[in-house]
């Protein structure tokens, strides 16, 4: 059973002018079996909040905390997070030349299990992702991610989603630029992920779109680096008609 | 004040003319055989501004003739070496020499070889040639004509050590495919400079691959024109530079026929206190060059601190109508996002510097084809991982 807590966490962006500070003291607790969405402006820290918490070294944490059943993630190294069972699917994924996409895989997979998977039922497994993905097993021999389109890049954040099975998931916007059948494939995907029924995942998008392909159990709208108000997916389609100006607003006089 | 201005103005002319003209030239060297026309550089002129010219002294001294390395190699059916007369080797070349290093390796090589592959032949075996310095101070002039419609691999592969000045010549006829494959695994103290000129026949296919190991102090012109239309050419090179070590690729495409392809990659690692790397990527696209398309990129991963990699991509077009042109140079260390996003998948940092160092050079070793010139290579990367990270090989990733 997997719970992400996030509390009160603060984080600067690191740039050349010196820190910015971007999160203003995030809460969001998400329990197995929920999704969470978190929706929000443009600029308003969403992707920050992701690649804090994976630790991307352009951030830093000043205060908070980010714990996974119970193990502080933010005292931990990239890798150490991913093999606590934290999975970022990136809103730009990384093309890495030369690296094939089933290298990469048995890499990681074997990192994370701590052992190199058995090779029969994991190529059986590697294809099987990709295809339910729409991938063409011919991407397994392909550098990852480079020469990828921007849906095949998300596609493929989702196959690895399935593969390496974490405990929990961050989704950064992986629905954007998608068209609606890619859309519909990766929402399948991350809904096969989360019927597992023990599994934590957030899912940050600008759109509410996805939402009608995935069932979120909260939505959170997020502005100004904090969460400002939290309900069903009601709240999504009241986003989806008035969009986020009051809460902007709200936020500036705050 | 304007009086100050004119003056500067005045002053000014003549340099920017002289600017000019020296950019001008560093496009079009003219090319000759005459030692004369090539005078001993100083080390401010745009084509060596960048080499060690005390460490290339050697290569730059006229004098005698000189022997030459020690070969071994075997010729399969259809391929023939003959010793041809210093004009015959003059009237043969693709191109005279474009700077001092190569008319001097013309005037200086005391037998000049011809090698020829017939017309239509099909080797499937790649010629392996290697050349073993033993200290020697040597010049060597070297003509190979590719038959039209003939296909074969050459390996011309360096080791030991010599003070090596050379000029080679590749002539590919019409319809030939050919692969030229260059290892320079010299020793320490290894010394080599030259030319090497390719010309792509019609309708052509020349891939050449240049691997830079070793020696203390390398620097090889390399230029490739074409003799009809249609014809392609891809050069692919990767480089090791260690502490104290200078390696210099001088790429210079000339695409003086249209529908003509052009495709230059080079990547090399640095390493060490004094490692200097250099690479110069010409290209000129002429008017009468229509609807060709080339691409140049140099990119180079900076492992310590105390190196400094030179990369000059310059593009030259002469003519609005082409399929496409462009180039690219990056120089750094390793990519935070490419480590970040291998890591976020639970793959520790050495080995995710691992899986990029590889990536960054499998993508032109595994293009060789000849697998012990591919695993010899893989080696030595290897080897570079070791003294960077201090960690034991993972034969896993390969």
């Amino acid at each position: 059973m997997s719970t992400l807590v996030i509390s009160d966490l603060h984080v600067d962006v690191l740039t050349e002018e010196g820190p910015k500070p971007i999160l203003k003291g995030v809460n969001l607790t998400v329990r197995p079996g929920e999704i969470h969405a978190i929706m929000g402006p443009n600029g308003s820290g969403k992707s920050t909040l992701a690649y804090a918490i994976a630790g991307h070294p352009k951030y830093k944490i000043t205060g908070g905390s980010a714990t996974l059943d119970g193990v502080e993630l933010t005292e931990l190294t990239v890798d150490e997070r991913a093999r606590a069972g934290l999975f970022l699917a990136m809103q730009y994924p990384v093309e890495v030349p030369g690296v094939s996409v089933a290298n990469f895989l048995r890499t990681a997979k074997t990192a994370l299990d701590g052992e190199a998977p058995k090779v029969r039922t994991w190529v059986k497994d590697v294809e099987g992702a990709l295809q339910r993905m729409q991938l063409d097993k011919s991407f397994s021999g392909r550098s990852v991610n480079e020469g990828f389109s921007g849906g095949e890049k998300k596609r493929h954040e989702i196959a690895q989603l399935e593969l390496l099975n974490p405990k929990a998931a961050i989704l950064d916007e992986t629905d954007s630029g998608l068209d609606i059948d890619a859309l519909k494939i990766v929402s399948e995907g991350v809904n096969h992920y989360s019927a597992q029924g023990d599994r934590a995942v957030v899912l940050i998008t600008h759109y509410t779109r996805i939402l009608r392909y995935i069932d979120p159990t909260f939505v959170h709208v997020f502005v100004d680096g904090r969460i400002v108000a939290e309900g069903g997916r009601e709240l999504a389609e009241k986003l989806e008609d008035e969009g986020y100006e009051a809460y902007v607003k709200a936020a500036a006089n705050a | 004040m304007t009086a100050d201005l004119t003056t500067t103005l005045t002053d000014a002319a003549p340099n920017v003319a002289g600017a000019i003209e020296t950019i001008e030239s560093h496009l079009h060297p003219e090319p000759s055989f005459d030692v004369a026309k090539h005078p001993m550089p100083t080390g401010r002129e745009e084509i060596w501004r960048f080499s060690p010219i005390k460490a290339l002294k050697p290569l730059l001294a006229e004098g005698d003739a000189l022997g030459g390395l020690d070969w071994d190699g075997e010729f399969p059916e259809g391929v023939e070496m003959h010793e041809i007369g210093a004009d015959e080797a003059r009237e043969r070349s693709v191109l005279p020499p474009v700077d001092r290093v190569a008319a001097i390796a013309a005037q200086r090589t005391g037998r000049a070889m011809h090698m020829t592959v017939a017309a239509e032949a099909v080797i499937d075996e790649p010629i392996v040639f290697t050349g073993t310095g033993t200290g020697q101070h040597a010049a060597e002039t070297l003509v190979v004509d590719f038959g039209r419609h003939s296909r074969a691999t050459l390996v011309i592969h360096f080791q030991g050590s010599a003070q090596y000045a050379a000029k080679y010549d590749f002539r590919v006829a019409d319809g030939a495919e050919v692969n030229l494959v260059y290892v320079n695994d010299w020793d320490d103290k290894a010394v080599h400079g030259g030319q090497i000129s390719v010309e792509v026949g019609r309708d052509a296919r020349v891939r050449t691959i240049h691997a830079s190991l070793g020696g203390k102090a390398l620097r090889v012109a390399e230029r490739a024109h074409f003799s009809g239309p249609g014809g392609e050419i891809e050069q692919f090179g990767i480089y090791f530079v260690e502490g104290g070590q200078h390696i210099e690729h001088r790429m210079f495409v000339d695409h003086n026929a249209p529908h003509t392809k052009s495709n230059v990659d080079y990547r090399g690692a640095l390493q060490g206190e004094g490692a200097h790397s250099v690479w110069i990527g010409d290209v000129l696209i002429r008017k009468v060059a229509l609807q060709i398309e080339t691409y140049e990129s140099n990119k180079n991963l900076v492992l310590t601190d105390g190196c400094q990699a030179d990369s000059v991509p310059n593009l030259e077009i002469e003519t609005g109508e082409i399929a496409g042109a462009g180039h690219s140079s990056t120089t750094g260390r390793f990519d935070d996002n490419q480590l970040f996003y291998l890591m976020s998948r639970g793959i520790p940092e050495d080995e995710a510097r691992r899986l990029v160092v590889h990536g960054f050079f499998n993508d032109i070793i595994r293009r060789i084809g000849v697998p012990a010139i591919e695993e010899k290579l893989l080696a030595q990367v290897e080897r570079e991982l070791e003294l960077v990270s201090g960690t034991t090989p993972a034969g896993a990733l390969a």
